[in-house]
């Protein structure tokens, strides 16, 4: 699209005219990399590539506002096929995750909850959001039920819709919806290959499944101290401090409290059902 | 090629930005690199640009993306992060390997296969480079409006908010210095 412009007579004179012609040949072509990667900072294009977890190796996808995609790392064809059909966008491999944003991927991955990992919201809806962002206030080490998080986001009755949006977690490790259980002591499923991984990510980060399990099974959901009065959900940090002499089971927040017992400030036992 | 540009970017930005990038990436390259005088910066520099240049657009009603001279206002963009960028790392000398590269599509600097006057194309733009670097900014930016981005005077007047008489003094006396900075350097190479 070169525009022929005829300058003034002066610039003829003394040869200027070659000047000008020396400084129409500095165009230069943009850089090959230019175009895709100022998709990839507008979120208009994603990146995508490995990382090695506890569950193997996973694709993780970004763009310029954060992460926006994790998924068990397959064939790479069926993964791009995949997000494209999602998300509506082109995607690419990366040559390397940005610094910042794989460093704190890595520190979220490694159970650091408080580590700002950017992502990638758009198109998920308000509920979708509170429910991911209430599990990330779950600390590694513990889980929450299901009705826990439909409580404490305000929407008590919503215990299906928890289970649908934490399905839904595009984001899976990194928002950490596997701490989150069924309330009657089973795993419940996972998306990042299924209850298998679930439980060994939770074993992992210091859940002692088997307890928690054979607990619920004996139809208890909460422990007690019978020196502090106070009683907490099985993970708590607070219930894993009470020696076996002074543990008290509960099978329910109104027998804890019938017997005397406040709810613990910090898992909030008593907003779950 | 701006014909319908601004129309298609008001009525759905995220799927025109991608011709808007396209249509515009050579010239505001071109002038990052001209006004930085390092193939790197340039890069970085015309990729903010685009991306302020989206977040504008995300906030302007449509009409005004409509009326918008997306040459005039891209350039304003280029030039004043390219500025900044000049300003905060002047080079002492300028990267000739990293000018050459861009100049050459990424060739290798000092392949034996490389043809001759590819060889003399890009010491020839590494001397323009420095001269053009080594001028004042009121010079050199007009200079690199006017003839690496072809604008036209009145677009540069839009663009840097002097009058069209200031501006083509501004060029004027910019070729002569160049001129005169050219001459010096060949008298120096034949006494040498």
């Amino acid at each position: 699209m070169t525009r022929v412009s005829s300058g003034p007579a002066y610039l003829n004179e003394g040869g200027l005219a070659q000047i000008e012609a020396a400084l129409r040949d500095l165009r230069v072509a943009a850089p090959v990399t230019l175009l895709p990667d100022t998709l990839v900072a507008a979120g208009l294009a994603d990146q995508y590539t490995s990382l090695h977890t506890l569950v193997g190796p996973v694709f993780v996808a970004w763009n310029g506002r954060g992460v926006s995609a994790l998924t068990l790392a397959e064939d790479p064809a069926v993964f791009e096929t995949r997000f494209r059909a999602e998300f509506a966008r082109p995607i690419s491999r990366g040559r390397a995750i940005p610094d910042q944003l794989g460093r704190a991927i890595q520190s979220r991955l490694a159970g650091d909850r408080h580590v700002k990992v950017p992502v990638d919201w758009r198109g998920r809806t308000s509920f979708e959001q509170a429910v991911w962002k209430k599990a990330l206030e779950i600390p590694a080490g513990e889980v929450r039920p299901y009705s826990w998080i439909a409580r404490e986001i305000g929407h008590p009755k919503a215990v299906r819709a928890v289970g649908t949006a934490l399905a839904r977690n595009p984001i899976p490790l990194v928002i950490p919806c596997h701490r989150v259980v069924r309330a009657d002591g089973h795993i419940g499923e996972y998306g990042l290959g299924g209850p298998t991984n679930k439980r060994a990510i939770l074993a992992a980060e210091g859940v002692d499944i088997g307890s928690l399990e054979q607990m619920a099974q004996s139809g208890m959901r909460y422990l007690g101290s019978d020196t502090t009065r106070i009683f907490c959900l099985p993970t708590c940090r607070h219930a894993r401090r009470i020696t076996l002499r002074h543990r008290v089971s509960f099978p329910s927040e109104m027998g804890a409290q019938a017997a005397g017992y406040r709810a613990c400030k910090v898992c909030r036992p008593a907003v779950a059902a | 090629m701006d014909d319908q540009l601004p129309m298609l970017l008001g009525r759905d930005l995220d799927a025109a930005f991608e011709r808007l990038v396209r249509e515009h990436q050579a010239r505001v390259f071109s002038i990052a690199l001209r006004l930085t005088g390092n193939a790197s910066d340039a890069e970085e520099v015309a990729q903010d640009v685009f991306m302020r240049a989206y977040r504008a657009l995300g906030e302007y009603p449509p009409e005004r993306i409509r009326e918008l001279r997306l040459r005039p206002w891209l350039a304003t963009i280029a030039v004043n992060l390219s500025r900044n960028r000049f300003r905060r790392h002047r080079p002492a000398t300028t990267d000739l390997d990293d000018i050459a590269r861009s100049r050459a599509g990424d060739l290798a600097a000092g392949d034996r296969d490389t043809p001759h006057h590819e060889v003399a194309r890009r010491e020839s733009t590494a001397h323009w480079q420095r001269l053009i670097s080594a001028l004042p900014d009121r010079y050199r930016v007009p200079l690199v409006l006017r003839y690496v981005d072809d604008l036209t005077f009145t677009e540069m007047s839009e663009v840097l908010g002097q009058p069209l008489g200031t501006l083509k003094a501004q060029v004027y006396r910019g070729l002569r210095l160049l001129r005169a900075a050219h001459d010096s350097t060949e008298r120096k190479e034949l006494s040498a």
